[in-house]
């Protein structure tokens, strides 16, 4: 759980965005239009730099028409959303048993060491954070994090190298959380 | 025993799409069903196949869908759980990302047999990819005339949406997902009211596993005692079981229940024994809530008999000297792993992911992560010992929801097992710190006499 915090700059939904919460929100009953928050707030921070500001949180509400308190409930309560600035690439670590015993913590320290930050830290350039999340159903495929919306398997030393070589160049594909 | 129901056509070039999946036998169960079954028969064929629950608790699915609640006038709703996040589960993964109309084959199935015209899969939100794997295959399904308005021309509706999380094991618990999918915190609901009754948006409802729907599909095509035919008593069937930690091949292999665990574990067809020559250490057989085993109570059960991947022979010897199949995640660790670190690993996780209701697990959980903390790093008491066995005694059975005593599974089990390695921390906490921890010995009591 985090606390939320009161910067950010104003905000709003693209045009296809909006579009695209408005078309989430069909998908339950009348009046249950709530349900399509989780969707729309991974849209939302998508949309602002990768984390939910007080304003994106507060645009969700008034979109889904619900009280910005229910949004930031919800908001603080999941671990995909960021309550904080974030780097552009977030490097999201699983250090759960099966990725610890495939050596995780090690690759972690490493990765930790050669951008110089520690957990939960951007690097000056704003390029990457790194965060240490729970078992992300990789465990056969160990260690591992997860980048944006992808998988990057079976990781290693040399493979993390030429992941941060790759961000740097501006060639790592995050996906998208719309659909079009 | 390599009969597969579910992965038979998995690794068949483009069988994500729907034509191939299709031209492979795809949607039979739908046609059948839906031209030649009343809903209840469909019930009745599920019952017959002794199908259980593959999320973990293994409750009888006929069963389950026979408690449906079925009020005049008020809607009624299938759940599909693809929250997948206890730590060793991979499977419902694979076969989502791999064939994927074998899921929303089952959900119109399955629908069709409760009466729902709408339903969800519920999908963690780190499986980002997969909710457009999942909503193509969809869209294709209703292309194709099997989702929608009068399928078959048999005036049946149904409507399904994929609605993923966003990071939260808890959303795996069943009423804590339907919270979630109300849009609001995973906080569990107490119980009763159960879903049948009240459910999503306190309608009558039904949660079930991926694997679990997807078992549905054969059993309606091949017939429940056809199904049940395979596997031993009372574990019919086959089993996703996805297998990782210290093995030369990790990966997820549908098994039918009944194949020896000693198969399972050392044959090539599976996990191909234990990597780098090293040797068994202890086995975490169903996800990181089930109890941990020793070495010695792994291939055989304590009267020395072969131990079977099956619910029954699993638990057999309860929490003693047993465990439980649970969610089929399967962790095996060798001679150099360190039990107490493994422990407060876990028991972080499940600090992590309370979510926070209940005082016993919230305050629990973090009690038992600090004392393991400090026995893993050299800073413990002999009487920290005990004092962890206490604190998870006092969490299980005293919450709202498992997620209390999946916490105190793991640590109880260790102790009981490794209590010598636990000792050995605070005698030695230097020699410790370092790797390789060995075996434990094999307690008298357990030598066969
Ligand atoms: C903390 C907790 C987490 C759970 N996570 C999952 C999960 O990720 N997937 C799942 O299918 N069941 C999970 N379950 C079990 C569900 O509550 C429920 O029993 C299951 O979805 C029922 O489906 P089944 O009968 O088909 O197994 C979890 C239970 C608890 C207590
Ligand atoms: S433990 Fe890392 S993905 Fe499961």
């Amino acid at each position: 759980m985090h606390a939320v915090t009161s910067n950010g700059t104003p905000f709003k939904f693209s045009d296809a965005a909006l579009a695209e919460v408005q078309g989430l929100m069909k998908k339950y009953p009348d009046d249950r239009q709530k349900s399509a928050i989780l969707r729309a707030l991974h849209i939302a921070q998508e949309e602002n730099q990768g984390w939910l500001s007080v304003p994106a949180m507060d645009h969700v509400a008034e979109v889904l028409s619900i009280t910005p308190i229910e949004v930031y409930e919800v908001a603080s309560f999941y671990s995909m959303y960021n309550l904080e600035p974030v780097g552009r690439y977030v490097l999201e670590f699983c250090h759960t048993g099966p990725c610890a015993i495939e050596g995780a913590e090690q690759l972690i320290e490493y990765t930790k060491l050669k951008l110089g930050i520690g957990k939960n830290q951007t690097t000056a350039d704003g390029l990457f954070t790194i965060k240490e999340v729970e078992c992300l159903g990789a465990c056969g495929y160990a260690p591992m994090m997860q980048v944006g919306q992808y998988y990057h398997e079976h990781l290693t030393e040399e493979k993390i190298d030429r992941f941060i070589n790759d961000c740097r160049a501006g060639k790592i594909d995050k996906g998208t959380w719309k659909m079009h | 025993m390599g009969r597969k129901l579910l992965l038979e056509h998995a690794h068949v070039e483009g069988i994500d799409s729907y034509e191939v999946y299709r031209k492979h036998g795809g949607y039979r169960s739908v046609e059948k069903a839906l031209k030649n079954m009343t809903p209840d028969e469909v019930v009745e064929e599920v019952k017959k196949s002794g199908l259980r629950g593959r999320g973990g608790a293994g409750f009888p699915t006929g069963l389950k869908w026979s408690f449906l609640a079925k009020p005049e006038g008020v809607p009624r709703y299938l759940l599909c759980n693809a929250d997948e996040s206890e730590p060793g589960t991979f499977k419902d993964r694979f076969l989502m990302e791999k064939i994927p109309h074998l899921l929303i084959e089952g959900m119109i199935t399955s629908s069709y047999a409760l009466g729902a015209n709408t339903s969800y899969i519920y999908i963690r939100g780190e499986y980002s990819w997969i909710v457009k794997i999942l909503e193509k295959a969809i869209a294709e399904a209703y292309a194709a005339g099997w989702l929608g308005k009068n399928i078959l021309g048999k005036g049946y509706d149904l409507d399904l949406y994929v609605n993923p999380g966003a990071g939260a094991y808890i959303c795996g618990e069943e009423t804590a997902l339907i919270e979630s999918l109300e849009g609001k915190r995973g906080n569990p609901r107490i119980k009763p009211p159960f879903p049948a009754v009240k459910g999503l948006w306190q309608c009558p409802t039904v949660v079930n596993n991926v694997e679990t729907i997807a078992a549905v599909v054969p059993i309606i095509n091949d017939g429940g005692e056809e199904y049940a035919k395979l596997g031993i008593g009372k574990s019919t069937g086959t089993k996703l079981i996805s297998a990782c930690g210290n093995i030369n091949k990790p990966g997820v292999y549908e098994i039918e229940l009944g194949v020896t665990v000693e198969q399972f574990l050392y044959s090539d067809e599976w996990c191909g024994g234990i990597k780098n020559g090293k040797q068994l250490k202890a086995l975490v057989a169903g996800g990181s809530s089930v109890p941990i085993l020793p070495h010695f109570l792994v291939t055989k059960n304590i009267r020395g008999e072969q131990r079977l991947m099956t619910y029954e022979s699993l638990a057999d010897g309860g929490f003693e000297s047993g465990t439980m199949l649970g969610s089929g995640g399967f962790i095996v660790y060798d001679e150099d792993q360190c039990i107490v670190r493994n422990t407060w690993n876990f028991t972080r996780f499940y600090h992590h992911e309370s979510c926070g209701q209940c005082s016993p697990c919230r305050e629990g959980t973090g009690w038992m992560e600090h004392v393991l903390w400090r026995l893993e790093n050299g800073q413990g008491k002999m009487s920290d010992i005990d004092l962890l066995a206490d604190v998870a005694k006092k969490i299980e059975g005293n919450t709202i929801c498992p997620l209390g005593d999946a916490a105190a599974w793991p640590v109880n089990s260790a102790i009981r097992h490794f209590r010598e390695e636990f000792e050995w921390h605070v005698r030695e906490p230097k020699t410790c710190m370092e790797r390789n921890y060995g075996l434990v010995k094999e307690p008298e009591m357990y030598v066969q006499g």
